[in-house]
């Protein structure tokens, strides 16, 4: 068990990793800027590369830290919720609605304005379709909620391959970007922030309960969590977190998943720690790997999705690897 | 005047159409213990969770401490009852003195952790069952035996005043058997807690209760004394089989035909 001072030195390890990518990611580029450089733009003094990264590279770093940490956030919560160490935050099928917005509105020709919108919407969309249909009864297991996100992922899967096939050729590009997962294309960065800070700030007065939770929900019950509300919270927490991210960045993959894995394999299991670990951790990935996302081959970038999938792939198959059986 | 711990009035429970339990009176006081007794698939778990309020009953009330169940705030219940499961699975990974410390929630606000005195609580509530020395076993590890005790350890933990416990003699050897149901009485006896207990075996519930309930699983209900209630023809016809009684130095003891 963490106690409370160890909690805190590791989130100040992290704080420190956070720092640090993003001295990586203001630093390196196309065109390179001096830490010196770097203090004075960011207080104020004109001169060096400060346009570059006061323009260009801040903005898109926070947004990275931001939906690197709603997603490492949602996927914690989500694997909660479903009691399933192999959910993450797409898997009840928000990105997917998303997607199926995102696409509708590039197909059409809409503005980055109005993929925005639509992705959100497409989003929400999915989030009231799965929660309607496994709500049913009343009941909605877990196993009934994830199966119902699963077959709605799969139906927007379709609908986003449908569209792909349909869109003209010079549209293609920028469709597989978004759904690859990109920074280059986020207008604004402070939605994210936004919505992480608001996520962050109501899950962590919930986090021993929602320990309890992983445990068995009679069990949660029993000693004395309001199960019922806790879940529709959780799922509704954790969706808009997933559409904030999907919004701004597109469906950047496996952060959700592996981040909350790593720091449970090196802090356990206790959501008070869990969460904000995994917003610093999630966070830091994302900036770092955007950074090498943009620079590896450049002029010319990589969506930030491919390097985070092809830096989550060996780091979850080792992890699984090693779980005991 | 004292209150009972648990109160049971004109109870029905129903499983989707079929009611198992049909006016069911049932007042305990502490230091009672309760055995429950019947078929598989008769309602016990069912009645179980309905009197530990963790699932809504089809009509009439459960009263914990003189006050209706059901608009008990969780957490409050959780300070009056303690519920044992029949399933223990774990997902995620935990140590065996985390999960006994699950158990202090309900004493705990919402930003306290937990502090060495609640750590203390869970290393003694280890330590009864039989546990010590395992704190930081991982519980995927541990042994369904194991695993039980420590479900128990946790209740401990809660300390509550009356404990709730579907089948917690399961996976159990014989001589951890003894040792939970001894430490059960013990609880009762010195601290005035009440218990109620699923149980399989009708010379265990002899040996261990106060009072039995037998649950037939059409609605009908029968309790009364142990000395009474639990003999070779009542529950040969709650199991419907023949059982033959014999009776050696206070214990009964009950063999099939």
């Amino acid at each position: 068990m963490p106690t409370r001072q160890r909690a805190i030195l590791i989130l100040a390890s992290l704080a420190l990793l956070t720092l640090a990518s993003f001295g990586f990611a203001l630093t390196v580029g196309s065109f390179k800027v001096s830490y010196a450089d770097v203090f004075a733009a960011l207080l104020g003094h004109e001169g060096g590369g400060g346009e570059v990264v006061l323009q260009l590279r801040l903005p898109r770093a926070i947004a990275g830290f931001a939906c690197g940490g709603l997603l490492a956030l949602a996927g914690a919560l989500m694997q909660v919720l479903l009691r399933n160490p192999l959910a993450d935050p797409y898997v009840l099928g928000i990105s997917g609605g998303a997607g199926v917005g995102a696409m509708f509105a590039i197909l059409i020709g809409l503005p980055v304005i109005g993929i925005d919108g639509l992705a959100f919407v497409g989003a929400l969309g999915a989030m009231f379709i799965v929660f309607g249909l496994a709500h049913g009864d009343g009941s909605w297991t877990q196993t009934r909620l994830l199966l119902t996100g699963v077959i709605v992922a799969a139906g927007c899967g379709a609908l986003v391959a449908l569209m792909l096939a349909i869109a003209e050729e010079h549209k293609l590009r920028g469709m597989l970007f978004w759904l690859m997962g990109d920074l280059g294309q986020s207008a604004q960065w402070w939605p994210a922030v936004l919505a992480l800070v608001v996520a962050l700030t109501l899950a962590m007065p919930f986090a021993r309960e929602l320990n309890l939770l992983s445990r068995g929900m009679m069990q949660a019950q029993a000693l004395g969590v309001a199960v019922d509300r806790l879940r529709y919270a959780i799922y509704l927490l954790a969706s808009l977190a997933t559409a904030a991210s999907v919004t701004t960045a597109g469906s950047i993959g496996f952060v959700g998943l592996v981040v909350p894995h790593l720091v449970r394999l090196a802090t356990g299991n206790d959501q008070r720690l869990l969460l904000p670990a995994s917003v610093l951790a999630g966070g830091s990935l994302l900036v770092l790997a955007d950074t090498l996302a943009r620079t590896i081959i450049a002029p010319q970038q990589l969506p930030v999705g491919v390097l985070t999938a092809l830096i989550g792939v060996p780091v979850f198959l080792f992890l699984l690897s090693r779980q005991p059986k | 005047m004292s209150r009972a711990l648990l109160e049971a009035r004109q109870l029905r429970v129903a499983i989707g159409d079929m009611v198992v339990i049909n006016d069911l009176d049932l007042s305990l006081e502490g230091g009672e213990r309760l055995a429950i007794l019947g078929r598989n698939g008769a309602g016990k778990s069912t009645l179980l969770t309905t009197l530990a309020g963790l699932r809504k009953p089809s009509g009439g009330a459960v009263l914990l401490d003189g006050e209706d169940a059901s608009l008990l705030p969780p957490r409050q219940s959780a300070l009056r009852r303690a519920w044992l499961g029949q399933f223990q699975n774990d997902p995620f990974g935990s140590t065996v003195l985390e999960t006994a410390l699950t158990g202090r929630h309900p004493h705990l606000g919402r930003w306290d952790w937990e502090s060495t005195k609640d750590a203390d609580f869970a290393r003694d509530a280890l330590k009864a069952v039989g546990l010590a020395g395992m704190e930081t076993r991982q519980i995927h590890t541990l042994s369904g035996g194991e695993r039980q005790r420590l479900a128990i350890a946790t209740l401990l933990t809660q300390a509550a005043p009356l404990y709730l416990l579907d089948e917690p003699l399961s996976h159990l050897d014989l001589n951890h058997q003894m040792a939970v149901l001894e430490l059960f009485a013990g609880t009762a006896r010195d601290c005035g807690a009440g218990v109620v207990m699923v149980l399989h075996d009708p010379a265990l519930a002899h040996r261990f209760s106060d009072r039995a309930l037998l649950v037939y699983g059409d609605g009908r209900t029968a309790i009364g004394p142990v000395d009474d209630i639990l003999t070779a023809e009542t529950l040969s016809e709650l199991y419907g089989y023949g059982l033959r009684q014999i009776e050696d130095r206070g214990h009964r003891c009950f063999i099939p035909e």
